[in-house]
């Protein structure tokens, strides 16, 4: 760690007592690096067992690495909490300026604890910590206004974070997500639910700092190797160029893109959607997170016209990626590019999660197509395939809540399915919302194992891919091997925090250089012992509040639609989870 | 020597990393943002794009007119150049430039004053920024 290292401060707010101070913790830096790893030990000590996730007593819990601010593309921070939507272990992560603002405000942790009487917003400028009233922006209609509202309120523009809710996260959607800088999200596992609980609107965070090192020519050289590699070489040249929506033709073309609730893995009007077509017709604008060369996030232009004032148009400006397309394009089969980008919009405006959103649309239409709802459930709607307008509704009343069919939808699909049947077809894994892939039995068995029940965790689409352009087959137990290494490197990653869609810069050699210009003497296999522990730490908490590999639901539709390595089995991918479960506990 | 200056070529290019940000401070060989002399912002949320308050090395300087001590000194035939042992601190010449192109060095408590060196440009990953001859007159 460099000398004096401001990362070691953990910035503590009680929103109940309103008060706030720092602890030092550099033990907790020291052995686990930051970001993930020092979440997951403040969240066991500071979650009390088997709270209420909505309760004052759920903490959340930001953390940065201490590559952030130091190395291009650590760019991320990471968030954790008990999740409302799943019960156990929340956790997200999000580019935008956060992970920035917090490290050069001179903190490495924020942990929010309690509950404010009247709704308010955090302000954190460097060491200046206020609790603003937000009563006159709390119910507010769009989360853009909010964001605007404390953009003109607030000092430092450049140099901060502007993290806020939307209605969805004051109405406690289990599944709201935050909204940072406008176009990036901690979207999953409902942390805008538990911003909501506790009367927090926003949370804004400014700094800057300096960092000096023992051998700052080291620090420059090593600076130099990463900058050249994500700059110079074809390493980033996907997220560069068209983002991740480039996926969208190629998963289709392999049939592996969800669509139509995953009856099929393959959308007639994918290329409508496409990122091809994005860029060549909408997009208007690339942005970067702070400290990142790469500007992978793409915003799309979409200009209306107002039907009453002829002459007046609006233009709104709203991003994109391959997980949104996915979730509300062909899952729901809406192929239209423009009422897609409306339909993405009124996510953004209520503060939901785009890939919730998508697959419980899906789950919900299919059920009225079924007859196992009707009009009378969906306070009038005829939710059908491709019909934006419809959906556009339907996402307004999951945040109004009119009657308890729209409050189950804002509990998920898991939940929904409960109540009103159709768990077959609804695709949750492990309780979140499935991930746009369908490409063989390890991408699904990576949605069920993983601690985020997310693609991010361990890219089980990756394994099939590969194993699919070979022609090959893996065993049950090289799969639960393969995701045990992966997600246990990704601990690593995220604990510094370097986005992941840089991870072939970051190989095992280059973050051991550039952790030894901090003072590091560590090899690739203490990397490798730390990420386990930190996986196993997780685990733990998950199990803790009782989630049990031994007891998931794997809705059957996955093994009815078959996938480029075949159809599936039900008795493959529990063996895989049954090897897995026996591994992670020997860790 | 020709003297150069920063120059902001298109702004409509910048995707609002602020690499340029850190780099300046990196000239020290430090990591972080508080002594870069290069500001990047949104102009009101980012899909409006951004705004790059560099110094562009004005013929006659109005930071250097309201400097009590003359620590500002302007150079031939633009720009200025800090004498930091004569700096009191006052902030004047912060408030005095227009472009908000004067930013506050926090670790020395001095103004952040481009030295036109073009460290930044070089991690500059879409040509928004570089440095150009100056050559007298306002282009």
């Amino acid at each position: 760690m460099i000398e004096g290292d401001p990362v070691v401060r953990v910035l503590y707010v009680d929103l109940t007592r309103r008060r706030s101070w720092v602890e030092e913790q550099a033990d907790l830096f020291e052995r686990y690096l930051g970001g993930a790893g020092v979440a997951i030990q403040l969240l066991h000590k500071e979650c009390p067992v088997g709270v209420d996730p909505l309760a004052p007593g759920n903490p959340i819990i930001f953390a940065v690495g201490q590559l952030n601010g130091l190395f291009p593309i650590a760019s991320k921070m990471v968030a954790m909490f008990k999740s409302p939507h799943t019960g156990n272990l929340g956790e997200s992560h999000a580019g935008g300026r956060g992970a920035i603002a917090l490290r050069m405000a001179g903190y490495g942790a924020l942990v929010i604890k309690g509950r404010s009487e009247t709704p308010v917003y955090l302000a954190v400028h460097g060491d200046e910590v206020h609790l603003r009233d937000a009563s006159a922006i709390w119910g507010m209609g769009s989360s853009y206004t909010v964001g605007r509202v404390i953009r003109q309120r607030e000092p430092y523009p450049g140099v901060r974070t502007i993290m806020r809710i939307g209605r969805a996260g004051e109405k406690l959607v289990s599944w709201a997500g935050l909204i940072t800088e406008t176009y990036r999200h901690f979207g999953r596992l409902g942390l805008g639910a538990v911003f909501g609980s506790k009367n927090l609107k926003a949370v804004t965070v400014s700094g800057r700092s300096v960092f000096k090192f023992k051998k700052p020519r080291l620090y420059r050289e090593t600076y130099d190797e990463v900058f050249d590699l994500l700059t110079k070489s074809t390493l980033m040249k996907k997220y560069h160029e068209l983002g991740t929506s480039m996926n969208i033709n190629p998963l289709n073309e392999k049939r592996c893109l969800p669509t139509r609730n995953l009856k099929k893995g393959y959308f007639k009007f994918a290329d409508e959607i496409s990122g091809e077509t994005f860029a060549k017709t909408h997009l208007g604008r690339r942005v970067a997170c702070a400290h990142c060369p790469v500007s992978c996030i793409h915003i799309a232009w979409l200009r209306e016209p107002y039907e009453q004032e002829p002459y007046f148009y609006k233009t709104k400006m709203i991003s994109y990626d391959y997980e949104l397309i996915y979730a509300l394009g062909s899952m729901l089969e809406v192929g239209q590019i423009d009422g897609l980008l409306k339909l993405f919009d009124e996510v953004e405006i209520q503060g939901l999660d785009a890939m919730s959103a998508g697959v419980i649309l899906a789950w919900a239409t299919e059920m009225q197509e079924r007859g196992m709802i009707s009009t009378k459930e969906t306070v009038g709607l005829n939710l059908k395939w491709g019909d934006y307008d419809t959906y556009i509704r339907a996402v307004k009343l999951i945040v109004e809540q009119p009657n308890d069919f729209f409050k189950a939808l804002g509990r998920g699909v898991d939940y929904a399915s409960s109540k009103y049947g159709g768990s077959e077809f609804a695709l949750a894994f492990g309780g979140n919302e499935m991930p746009g892939y369908h490409s063989g039995p390890a991408t699904h068995i990576s949605h069920l194992v993983s601690s985020r029940h997310s693609h991010l965790d361990s890219a089980g689409y990756s394994i099939d891919d590969k194993m699919n352009a070979a022609g090959k087959k893996l065993t049950a137990d090289e799969i639960a091997d393969s995701l045990l290494n992966e997600e246990k490197w990704r601990q690593i990653l995220s604990s510094l925090i370097t986005c992941y869609f840089a991870r072939g810069v970051f190989t095992p050699e280059v973050i051991v250089k550039a952790l030894s210009t901090l003072n590091y003497q560590l090899s690739p296999e203490n990397l490798t012992e730390i990420g386990g522990n930190i996986l196993k730490a997780k685990y733990n908490f998950k199990t803790r509040e009782g989630f049990n590999l031994s007891k998931l639901r794997i809705p059957n539709r996955i093994f009815e639609t078959p996938t480029p390595a075949g159809q599936l089995s039900e008795e493959f991918i529990r063996e895989s989870i049954r090897l897995y479960k026996d591994k992670i506990e020997a860790l | 020597m020709v003297a150069k200056r920063l120059s902001v070529v298109d702004v409509d290019l910048c995707v609002g990393c602020q690499l340029c940000m850190f780099a300046c401070t990196r000239r020290f060989g430090e990591a972080g943002i508080s002594r870069s002399a290069i500001q990047v912002r949104s102009a009101g949320g980012f899909e409006r794009g951004f705004i790059v308050s560099v110094c562009r090395a004005c013929p006659d300087p109005p930071c250097a007119k309201v400097c009590p001590t003359n620590a500002l000194v302007p150079r031939k035939p633009g720009g200025v150049t800090l004498i930091p042992s004569r700096c009191i601190a006052c902030k004047n010449c912060v408030e005095a430039c227009p472009l908000g192109a004067v930013s506050w060095d926090e670790e020395v408590n001095k103004p952040a004053i481009c030295v036109y060196c073009g460290y930044c440009a070089d991690y500059c990953p879409y040509g928004v920024i570089k440095l150009e001859p100056l050559r007298g007159k306002e282009k």
